[in-house]
């Protein structure tokens, strides 16, 4: 059973409605399991432009998911997702997330590329990408899936954009060209104890190769990237949970760190 | 309140700044004065200022730092106004005479190469609109006796402002981390003052963004050009004549002053 227009208002009210009462749903799937990833990213378009409408947000840029083969092989997919992140999202490293606007988080060590101009096309490549961004940037995604126990079939996790929640900018702004982005090594700590480590190539073999990814597929929507956007490349190593009190940061070499911290605050 | 009284506390101010005699509180003498009185008093200022022959050139915000606010009880910046005459180069020589109770502040300027309108603009916006950061050493004058200033006080005044003092524009902004670039305000060539960029509002940026996204209530831009002041990144320092000041600011460079009898 395909899902109805109908169907399609409601599936995007129970999303939005999880993530502002902050409470867990149960997939889409489970009651479509015919919805094809084509339909989800027709419901994803839909949810964003709802979703800015309800919170008076802005586009800030895109994320990918799924960059690493270990990441593809778990949910059975040979590519990569794309979702959007809006200006609501830009949490900051000298204010503490509120532990209590968020299901179950996970944070994801990230590379972040900041357009420095527009990046549309099908056939754009890394080099394009590469001369594209004006800056790249350390980064903390926090990934908060808005399904029971982060638990989702790929058509689920791209209706729901992606599980995008937050995302913390490191404040060391450097052109890409003056790095090597696949050899930048990564180290994160949760706590003062290191929980995981990995490399920039850890995202599809170079970060500007899974952006170049994600400018064709955009493409095929007849969107791009926007000067100014904010892209998030896809994670360097396993996500973190974390929970009230704690304490995440991530090193990386060449691009200086990015602290994450989490309060209960009401 | 009465729209005859703010104008009259508008004239007021411009007489105590241009006889170097500070006024009574206005906190004290219209206890019920609210914020935004305090603003239209402050809009009503530029706006005499303006007819007078002035222009303005950019915008300050105040009380970025975590203690001014708990010192004024607030839990968010101000904004003031900088106008042309206000503007001074590094290296210039003022007369202590010229100023009531002046006091200085390092700040990293920003010079913007777009406009800049809210709301929902962010702190990674603001950079990408920024041309160059600029050393400066804002010196701030209340017309208030003894600065003993209330927030309303403080945004009638034009956020206490008196002169803008600016070094080099410095262009390559990605070679600054703006959190962490340091701030050394020397006086006599003593070590008087440090701090961090983070001292603003936790990235000086962000408090750019605050105030675009404030000025959008008003249907006003930060325009291209323009130098807009973050907020002071350690303490103000009280200065006299014969004192000679200096900021730092690592890479970005540095700025300095001297005030004469």
């Amino acid at each position: 059973m395909t899902v109805t227009n109908r169907s399609h208002v409601e599936v995007i009210e129970t999303l939005l409605r999880a993530e502002s009462d902050v409470k867990e749903v149960v997939k889409i799937t489970d009651q479509y399991p015919d919805l094809s990833i084509e339909e989800a990213y027709d419901l994803q378009k839909k949810l964003i432009e709802r979703r800015m409408d309800k919170t008076k947000s802005k586009r800030l840029g895109i994320k990918l998911g799924l960059t690493s083969k270990a990441k593809q092989e778990m949910m059975g997919v040979h590519e990569a997702i794309y979702g959007y992140l809006l200006s609501d999202m830009l949490a900051l490293e000298w204010e503490p997330l509120q532990q209590h606007r968020l299901i179950h988080p996970k944070a994801e060590p990230e590379i972040a590329f900041i357009m420095g101009e527009d990046l549309m096309g099908e056939h754009v490549t890394a080099d394009d990408v590469m001369k594209a961004a004006k800056y790249v940037v350390a980064a903390i995604e926090v990934i908060d899936s808005r399904y029971k126990d982060f638990r989702f079939t790929l058509p689920d996790v791209v209706a729901d954009n992606c599980s995008s929640a937050k995302l913390i900018l490191g404040s060391k702004m450097v052109k890409p060209v003056e790095l090597d982005l696949a050899g930048i090594g990564m180290v994160m700590s949760k706590n003062g104890e290191m929980v995981a480590t990995g490399a920039g190539s850890a995202v599809l073999g170079h970060p500007a190769e899974a952006v170049a990814w994600a400018v064709q597929k955009l493409a095929l929507r007849n969107d791009g990237l926007k000067k100014g956007d904010i892209v998030l490349s896809g994670a360097l190593s396993e996500a973190v949970s974390f929970d009230m009190d704690d304490t995440i940061v991530a090193q990386f070499e060449g691009l200086g760190s990015v602290t994450l911290s989490s309060r209960y605050v009401k | 309140m009465q729209q005859q009284i703010l104008s009259r506390l508008t004239e007021e101010l411009m007489e105590a700044e241009k006889k170097l005699m500070p006024m009574e509180a206005l906190s004290t003498r219209f206890p019920e004065l609210s914020v935004k009185d305090s603003y239209e008093i402050q809009l009503e200022w530029v706006k005499r200022q303006l007819k007078e022959g002035r222009a303005v050139i950019g915008k300050k915000i105040g009380l970025t730092s975590k203690a001014m606010q708990k010192m004024l009880g607030v839990d968010e910046p101000d904004y003031g106004h900088l106008l042309d005459n206000m503007l001074i180069s590094s290296g210039s020589v003022l007369s202590r005479k010229d100023f009531i109770q002046p006091k200085i502040e390092a700040e990293i300027g920003f010079i913007l190469n777009q406009d800049l309108k809210g709301p929902n603009v962010t702190y990674v916006d603001v950079l990408m609109a920024t041309e160059a950061l600029v050393p400066t050493l804002e010196i701030i004058d209340s017309r208030i006796e003894d600065w003993k200033i209330k927030l309303i006080d403080t945004v009638a005044d034009n956020g206490s402002s008196a002169r803008a003092v600016t070094g080099e524009p410095f262009r390559e902004i990605e070679k600054i981390d703006l959190r962490t670039v340091s701030m050394t305000l020397m006086k006599n060539g003593e070590v008087t003052a440090t701090g961090a960029g983070a001292a603003a509002l936790g990235h000086p940026a962000h408090a750019i963004a605050w105030l675009a996204n404030k000025l959008a209530d008003y249907n006003i831009s930060l325009k291209a050009g323009e130098l807009i002041l973050p907020g002071a990144l350690s303490a103000a320092i009280d200065v006299g004549a014969g004192d000679e000041v200096t900021a730092t600011f690592g890479k970005l460079g540095s700025v300095s002053i001297t005030f004469q009898d």
